[in-house]
This record gives C-alpha cells, sequence and structure tokens, in this order.
C-alpha cells in the first residue's frame, strides 16, 4: 500500500508504545457495555428462524396457516418472499446463497422460514407450529463424495460474481468445485528429479467453529429508501453495500451501526444474517431483532474443513528442491469467502522458503454441509502444519537440526515471497524469529524418551484491499473525536486508534473518544479482518491526525507570527519557543470565539497505478512462527503441552500490553485448533452442536509456560513502522505442536492431535515397526 | 407464579412461568443485562451470577428457584466498595478483550474468594475452569485473579 501524505512521525506525546489502559474496560467491567443483543427498538419484534432438518433436499411444501393464526404473529417469511427481488442471492465472492432457501435446502440448518412476533415466546411456538415437507436429495456431507463422478452437482446455474471477491476473474465451476487457484514456478519434475530426500503424505484437517461468545444477533428496520441495521458485524461498509445491492437501493439508503461486539474471529465478517433479517423487517414493516442461540451460530459461519496431498523433496543434505500441494477446502453449500481462503492457503503451501519449482493446486468444493467462511489466520492454520511438519521430516532424513535447516532455507527479508517472484517481498526477519521461540522452549536442553520440540514458520498474506479512510474533529475545549469504521470485537482497536491520534496531535489518549462505525456519518474502511486495522484503519487516523495538527500549528503560527513549522504541539499545546497556548486557545483564535472545530480527513488508498488486488498485495505479510515442547503419555495419548512461545513480529508496537494479549489468544486459539476442536459431520448432519460435545480450550489448558515475544522492527508499512498481529500464532502453534509430536515419536497427520489419535498413531506405528522386525 | 428475591439488595417481586430461566427474567423482566447469554447449557460461564453467595449458571437455572434467595448480579457488584479492587486488577492486566465473558468472571472469582477457596495456583485455575473466555488466553486474568485473591506463585 502506499499513503497520500506522509505525516511527522517523529514521537511528541509518550503514547504509541505505552501500555494504555482499555479505553473500554469500565464499561465493560461493570456490565454497562450494550452488545446488539441487549439493544430495543421501539416497536421491535422479535424474529425468530425455522431450519431445515435435512442437508439437501426439494422443498415440497410449507404450512404455516397454523403460526399464522396465533396471536401476535406479525409475520411469515419464506423463499417466496424474497422472489420479487432481481437477485435474492447474496455472498461478496460469488452470489450464491439465498436471502432464505428458495425451493431448495443445501445444508441442515438453512433458514427455511422466518418469523416476526410480538415477544419470544410466541415467535418460537410459531415456529414449532410450521411443517415443511421435504423431498430429499443425495447428501454430499465429503470432499470425497463431492468429487466423486456420480455426485450430485449443488450449483447449476452460472458464476454470478460477488460485489467484493477482489480475485480478477472468477473462473467457472467445474462439477462441485466452486474456485480454483494454482500457483507455479518452475519445473518440478525436471528439479526433482535428482531428489535425495522424498516426503510425501495425505493429511486433514477439520472443519472448526469461530466461538464468538456474543453469537450473531441482528436488528433491521426495513422502510423503502432506509434501511438502518444494529448488527455485530465486523465489515459494515461491505455489508452496507451488498444490503443496498440486494433490496435494489442505493448504498447511501442503507445504515449499519456496528456497537461493541463479543468476539468476532472472522465469524462475522462479510454477511451473514443481515439480510434475512432484513428482509424480515421488510415483510413485517416493524423493526426485527434476529439473534442466534450456539447451534445457529456454528452452522452460519465456520473454518474449512480440508484434505490435502503434499510432496516435498530435498538433497540429501537437506537441501530443499520442490515443493507440490494439492488440496480441497469444503466451504460447504455457499461460497461464502470460500475463494479467498482457497487462494489464501494457496499462498501459505510453499511456506517462506527458497525453492527451485513449486506446484500448488487450491480447489474450493461445495459440499451440503454449513457455509464455511473466515476463521483466524485462515488458509495459513490449514496448510501451515502441513509444510513444515514435511520441513522437519527432510531435516530429520538429512540429519540437520530443524533449526539449522530452517536458517538455511527460509527467504531473506527484502527477497520475494511468492515463488513467482509476484507481489510483496518479505518485510520481516524470520531467522531471527525462530531463534527467539526456539531458545524460549529450551531448544538445546537435554529432554526425556516422550518429550518433543518443534517449531513451526510462515506467512500470511494480511491486510486485505488497502483502502480506508478516517476523521478527527477536534472540539473548541480542544477535546478529539476520531471516526474510524474499525469495529471494536475485543482487539483493542479504539484504544490503539485514540493513541495514534493523540501521539500525532500531541494530546492525551485520555482526551481522545472512539466511536464504533456507524455508516451514516463514519468514513470508509473496507473491513475489520486479516490483521488490517492497526495498520490500515491506524493509518488512516494518523493522517488525518496530522492534518488536524497542521491546522493548529497553521493557527498558531499566524498568532505568533512565525513559521507553522517551528511551532511544536505537546501536552495539549501550541508552543513556541518561549510562547505557548492551549489547544481551546487555539481554536478560539482561529474562530474569534470559543466554538467552531477542526475535521480533517485521512486516507490510505492504492496508489502508483496499483488497484490493491490480491495478486499485488499483500500490505505486509504477518509472520506465524512458533514453538513447542510436549509430552507423550504413550498410555493413554494424552499429550500435555509444556512449553509455548510465540511472536508478534509487530513493527511497533502501538500498546504493547495488548499486543501481548491479542497474541497469546491467538496461541490459545491455535491450541485449541491443534489438539481439542472439531466439528463432526455425519450424513450432513453437524452432531456436536453445542459446547459440551464441542470443546474448546479452557484455563487448564493454558500450557505450563506460555511465552509471547514482542519483535519491534519497525518494517511495517502501518504507523511508526508498525504492522498487524493476532493470527500469527495461531496459524504457528499447530504446527509446532506437530512437529514437537513428531520430535517426541508420533508422527501426526490429522488435527485435532486428540489422545485417541495420538494413541492410535502410536498402536500403528508400534505395529509397523514389529512387521518391519519380523520381515 | 409469583416469586420473591433479593436481586442486588433490592427485593424483588416478579410473576414468572415455572419453567422461566433466572436468565431471562433478569435479563427481559428487570433489565439487569450484564448477565450475558452464549452457550445455554451451563458450559461457558457467561450468564453465571451468584445466588446465596455462590455462582450459578444463570442459563439452566429456574427463575422459581430463586425464591427466597438472594441474587447478585454484576450491576450489583459493580456498587460495592470492592469491585474497584477487582476492576483496577482487571484493567491493569488487561484481562478483558470483547467483555463478554467478564462479568462472569469477576463473580466466579468473587465468590471463590470470599468462601477462601482460592488460596493456591490450583484453585485458581480449577475454579475458573468453568469460565470461557475466547478472546485472551487467560493470562491476563490469571494474573488479575491472583492479585485479588492475594496467591503467589
Amino acid at each position: 500500500m502506499s499513503v497520500i501524505e506522509e505525516p511527522r512521525t517523529e514521537r511528541r506525546a509518550g503514547e504509541v508504545g505505552a501500555s494504555r489502559r482499555r479505553k473500554d474496560a469500565q464499561i465493560k467491567l461493570r456490565g454497562q457495555v450494550q452488545y446488539v443483543m441487549d439493544m430495543e427498538m421501539p416497536g421491535m419484534l422479535i424474529g425468530k428462524v425455522l431450519r431445515s432438518e435435512v442437508p439437501h433436499a426439494r422443498i415440497v411444501s410449507i404450512d404455516t396457516s397454523a403460526a399464522e393464526a396465533m396471536r401476535g404473529v406479525v409475520a411469515i417469511l419464506t423463499g417466496d418472499d424474497v422472489k420479487d427481488l432481481e437477485h435474492p442471492y447474496f455472498g461478496h465472492a460469488i452470489k450464491d446463497r439465498p436471502i432464505i432457501a428458495i425451493d431448495r435446502v443445501r445444508f441442515h440448518g438453512e433458514p427455511v422460514v422466518a418469523v416476526a412476533a410480538e415477544d419470544e415466546a410466541t415467535a418460537d411456538a410459531a415456529i414449532r407450529a410450521i411443517t415443511v415437507e421435504y423431498e430429499e436429495l443425495p447428501v454430499v456431507d465429503s470432499i470425497d463424495r463431492a468429487l466423486a463422478d456420480d455426485a450430485p452437482i449443488l450449483h447449476e446455474s452460472k458464476v454470478v460474481p460477488g460485489l467484493f471477491h477482489g480475485l480478477g476473474r472468477l473462473p467457472d465451476r467445474r462439477g462441485n468445485i466452486g474456485y480454483h487457484y494454482a500457483l507455479r514456478a518452475g519445473d518440478v519434475r525436471a528439479a526433482s528429479a535428482d531428489a535425495d530426500i522424498v516426503v510425501e503424505g495425505e493429511y486433514r484437517f477439520p472443519a472448526v467453529y469461530q466461538y464468538a461468545m456474543e453469537t450473531h444477533a441482528t436488528i433491521a428496520h426495513y422502510q423503502p429508501g432506509d434501511i438502518t441495521l444494529w448488527a455485530n458485524c465486523q465489515h459494515p461498509f461491505l455489508t452496507q453495500a451488498e444490503i443496498a445491492d440486494l433490496f435494489g437501493e442505493p448504498i447511501g439508503a442503507v445504515r449499519i451501526v456496528v456497537p461493541y461486539l463479543g468476539g468476532g474471529f472472522g465469524s462475522k465478517s462479510y454477511t451473514k444474517m443481515e439480510p434475512l433479517t432484513v428482509a424480515l423487517s421488510r415483510k413485517a414493516g416493524r423493526p426485527v431483532k434476529i439473534v442466534n442461540r450456539v447451534d445457529e451460530s456454528m452452522v452460519t459461519s465456520r473454518r474449512h474443513g480440508m484434505v490435502c496431498w503434499m510432496r516435498t523433496t530435498a538433497k540429501a543434505d537437506g537441501t530443499l528442491l520442490t515443493r507440490e500441494a494439492r488440496f480441497y477446502l469444503d466451504t460447504g453449500a455457499y461460497a461464502d469467502n470460500g475463494p479467498r481462503v482457497t487462494a489464501t492457503a494457496a499462498d501459505s503451501a510453499p511456506g517462506p522458503y527458497r525453492w527451485e519449482a513449486v506446484d500448488v493446486d487450491a480447489n474450493m468444493v461445495y459440499c451440503t454441509t454449513a457455509v464455511s467462511g473466515s476463521y483466524r489466520a485462515f488458509g495459513a492454520t490449514h496448510l501451515q502444519w502441513i509444510g513444515e511438519s514435511q520441513i522437519d521430516e527432510v531435516a530429520r532424513r538429512a540429519g540437520v537440526d530443524p533449526v539449522e535447516l530452517r536458517r538455511r532455507s527460509l527467504v531473506e527479508k527484502g527477497r520475494p515471497v511468492r515463488p513467482d517472484g509476484t507481489g510483496k517481498p518479505l518485510d520481516a526477519d524470520l531467522i531471527g524469529d525462530v531463534e527467539k521461540v526456539a531458545a524460549a522452549v529450551g531448544w538445546d536442553e537435554p529432554k526425556g524418551r516422550w518429550r518433543g520440540r518443534g517449531v513451526s514458520v510462515g506467512l500470511l498474506a494480511a491486510g486485505a484491499h488497502p483502502v480506508s479512510r478516517a476523521s478527527i474533529r477536534m472540539t473548541a475545549d480542544g477535546s478529539v473525536e476520531v471516526n474510524v469504521g474499525t469495529t471494536e470485537m475485543g482487539q483493542g482497536a479504539r484504544t490503539v486508534m485514540a493513541q495514534i491520534a493523540a501521539e500525532e496531535i500531541g494530546t492525551s489518549s485520555d482526551r481522545v473518544t472512539v466511536q464504533g462505525a456507524d455508516t451514516r456519518f463514519t468514513p470508509y474502511d473496507r473491513s475489520t479482518g486479516a490483521s488490517r486495522s492497526t495498520t490500515l484503519a491506524g493509518k488512516a487516523v494518523q493522517n488525518a491526525a496530522a492534518n488536524v495538527a497542521a491546522r493548529l500549528r497553521e493557527t498558531a503560527a499566524e498568532t505568533w507570527g512565525v513559521d507553522p513549522a517551528d511551532v511544536e504541539l505537546r501536552d495539549g499545546h501550541a508552543v513556541c519557543g518561549d510562547q505557548r497556548m492551549s489547544f481551546p486557545d487555539v481554536i478560539a483564535r482561529r474562530f474569534g470565539f470559543r466554538g467552531g472545530e477542526i475535521i480533517e480527513g485521512g486516507e490510505v488508498r492504492p496508489t502508483g497505478g496499483q488497484t490493491g488486488s490480491y495478486a499485488e498485495g499483500p500490505a505486509f505479510w504477518e509472520v506465524c512462527i512458533a514453538a513447542a515442547e510436549v509430552e507423550v503419555d504413550p498410555e493413554t495419548g494424552v499429550v500435555e503441552l509444556i512449553r509455548t512461545a510465540t511472536v508478534a513480529d509487530v513493527g511497533k508496537a502501538i500498546n504493547p500490553q495488548l499486543v501481548e494479549r491479542q497474541d497469546e489468544g491467538a496461541a490459545m486459539q491455535g491450541i485449541g485448533n491443534a489438539m481439542l476442536e472439531e466439528m463432526i459431520f455425519a450424513d450432513g448432519l453437524l452432531t456436536n452442536d453445542n459446547l459440551l460435545e464441542y470443546r474448546v480450550p479452557r484455563i487448564q489448558d493454558l500450557p505450563g509456560e506460555m511465552t509471547s515475544i514482542i519483535v519491534e522492527n519497525a518494517d511495517g508499512p502501518g504507523p511508526y513502522g508498525a504492522k498487524g498481529c493476532g493470527e500469527g500464532a495461531l496459524a504457528a502453534l499447530p504446527a509446532a505442536i506437530v512437529n514437537a509430536l513428531a520430535d517426541a515419536g508420533v508422527s501426526m497427520n490429522e488435527l485435532p492431535v486428540t489422545p485417541e489419535r495420538v494413541w492410535r498413531r502410536l498402536q500403528e506405528q508400534t505395529n509397523a515397526n514389529r512387521t518391519e522386525e519380523t520381515v | 407464579m409469583e416469586i420473591e428475591l433479593t436481586v442486588n439488595g433490592r427485593r424483588v417481586v416478579a410473576e414468572v412461568e415455572p419453567q422461566a430461566l433466572l436468565l431471562d427474567v433478569l435479563r427481559d423482566q428487570l433489565g439487569l443485562r450484564g448477565t450475558k447469554r452464549s452457550c445455554d447449557v451451563q458450559v461457558c460461564g457467561a450468564c453465571t451470577v451468584l445466588v446465596d453467595g455462590g455462582p450459578v449458571s444463570a442459563c439452566t437455572y429456574l427463575a422459581a428457584d430463586a425464591h427466597g434467595r438472594e441474587v447478585l448480579t454484576i450491576e450489583g457488584f459493580a456498587e460495592m466498595p470492592e469491585f474497584e479492587r477487582y476492576a483496577d486488577a482487571f484493567e491493569r492486566h488487561a484481562a478483558l478483550q470483547c467483555g463478554f465473558c467478564t462479568p462472569g468472571f469477576l463473580l466466579t472469582i468473587k465468590s471463590l474468594a470470599d468462601a477462601g477457596q482460592l488460596r493456591t495456583e490450583e484453585e485458581l485455575r480449577h475454579g475458573l475452569d468453568g469460565n470461557i473466555c475466547r478472546c485472551t488466553g487467560y493470562r491476563g486474568i490469571l494474573e488479575a485473579a491472583r492479585e485479588i485473591a492475594g496467591v503467589t506463585r
């Protein structure tokens, strides 16, 4: 990305680099913060959704007569009610998902009927009184089934591109393969002809649920020419455009207000329950609130399951030659963010190594399962553990220490990351980071028979499309309002934005307020995800703040008859030599009375002929580096996590404590993905749709020792050299755990590494060894 | 049915259905929305409130069972002088992110600390294992809880 105005970056206020307390701490601690589920609007109805009981079927008939007769039921919505819209299907990548099932259902849990009633009990009763007759169609509940020659095709109509796929021309579907992305460089066959070491295998990654503790919640009020939503969405401006497009309104007619979110992790990215809620409000003519239960949110968004074949070749001394990967991601019934996940996964498949040749074949597959979308560190989490376990196997066979092999083979700073040389060159010191995490888990210390240590290295294409705007208003009392579209979902964005603005203006972050997005007033921000907010939205805030500072200096300089460049701003004052004037006095000078205000904007956008496309990107490479130490109990298969270490290679930590907490949170989710979490589908039905059977990490799952290392090399494109964090540890830790397990003698090719899987793998290995001995 | 209970120190008389959950009565009838709903199956701890001083999951606790008892929610706890010590520890250790689980954690810690059940690191980890936080990775929460309970590692 590039930037229009380059602000002065010397530090004045001591805000940047300080672990300021969260600006939202008090209201959150006191239970005063309002999430969407806590909000009410005048005249608001409660919406409930009847979801498909079968994974794949034609809808024969829907009988809503009993529900309609109930007192307090105001509206009942079915597929017939959206057929008047020009194209009642949405999806930012591919418009393939109906607002509500139209004549056919493609997954267990798909919305079939929605009811709006005066209260929740009535809505629930109405839902129970509705009967739907289905004619079942064949279930396609796994990648293997979807790719079979005789598999039923889930989407026959032509591909309708969404507004924001950002991937150039979308290829046509091939059977149930809805998107394909290839990454090729060199001649794999020739380059691997003389390989001494060949590591090859098939690997499986399960479907995983983000589990933001606050489920999806939307309040919508539809009026012709004026659609208002209060929604817990991460990307309000993209959702605004999609709603406008769906309901045939100009973008400005759609207003989305985003309060605090109770976690996101990608589950609330792009558009989810908003279209259905708007359609129900359109039918009811009143505001409607729909709040998902956990089992409903589980089928609203999840991480893609994956089957992957990979082969790595090397010379006898461990010199890397080629990497091939072919993988299939289960996107469920509709594309959602599947194409982007597929492309990002392909980018992660080679890993940041120097190869002679690379051949990556990435595929998104439709199945009759719940819809997959974004989950923190998508793509990288899928591929890194596989690629890195093959790197470790090369090291083992070559007799080279895994850290040493990486030292020899990793891409160096400033060199291209993508094997074909396109996109952003490496902007981080990977080798330095690996050495830090290895040391933190006692890499060279002696260890017992069932103890193992592993490291892992990867990169995540971060930043998404580089467009963010912000505006800042300084009012007559010298206080500052930052208007930026970033969604506060726990990461601390509002605190960090306040610190950036305060630093640039020369005031205290206590004097700064930051509100959530209201698309009617807040300047555009592409999205909150891809670790982009501090880097891109933060840069827009910094630019806006620099412009506010310029106005303040200008007025002070005029007053004193000096050059604006000689005016400094610090501690809420303009200062030049012995002269000193508070910001309220500067503003009073500017307007001639104690009123008026300074409003300035800032922007980040692609420049220099660039388009901000995926191919040109990423805005920065997020570093995914971790190390782990484990101990295996061979009797039970239980894996104890002794030590973990992760790196937050952030360029510059605006708020070090918040960086550390983000990194630890990502690490904990990495532990969940590696060791605990798995959505289990049987015949297309999600069998563990609750938190009893879907187990996420609890406090007792903390490793014995968890280290988070902040690295500040000022090599990011964001304010003060910052770049994003919060995803890397999630991608890196499963890989480090799998490598540590292999070091302890158990090589795994399927996640999560539950005790049962580890125990079975140990039996297989023991039996294989026995057979070898007998032979 | 009519129930009579004390909520945050105030006497409350409420007309509830026999099957009504304490969580719904607190949130919808009494407007105390600091108590959060998430898992609905007594796993996540977001809906933790104290009944006669002990932590319960309001999502699976019948309102009728609270008849004659004392209920403390985050709104009530936040009015107590000792709350400041809890809040300060949580703030300084950045023990919260999205804030959705935070009231539940605070009330669980208060209950166990008051009962003298947070004396060691083991008791801390055991006692807080019924509250899920998806954001923080728990380290900040542990640090804050150690400080509140006076546990040294």
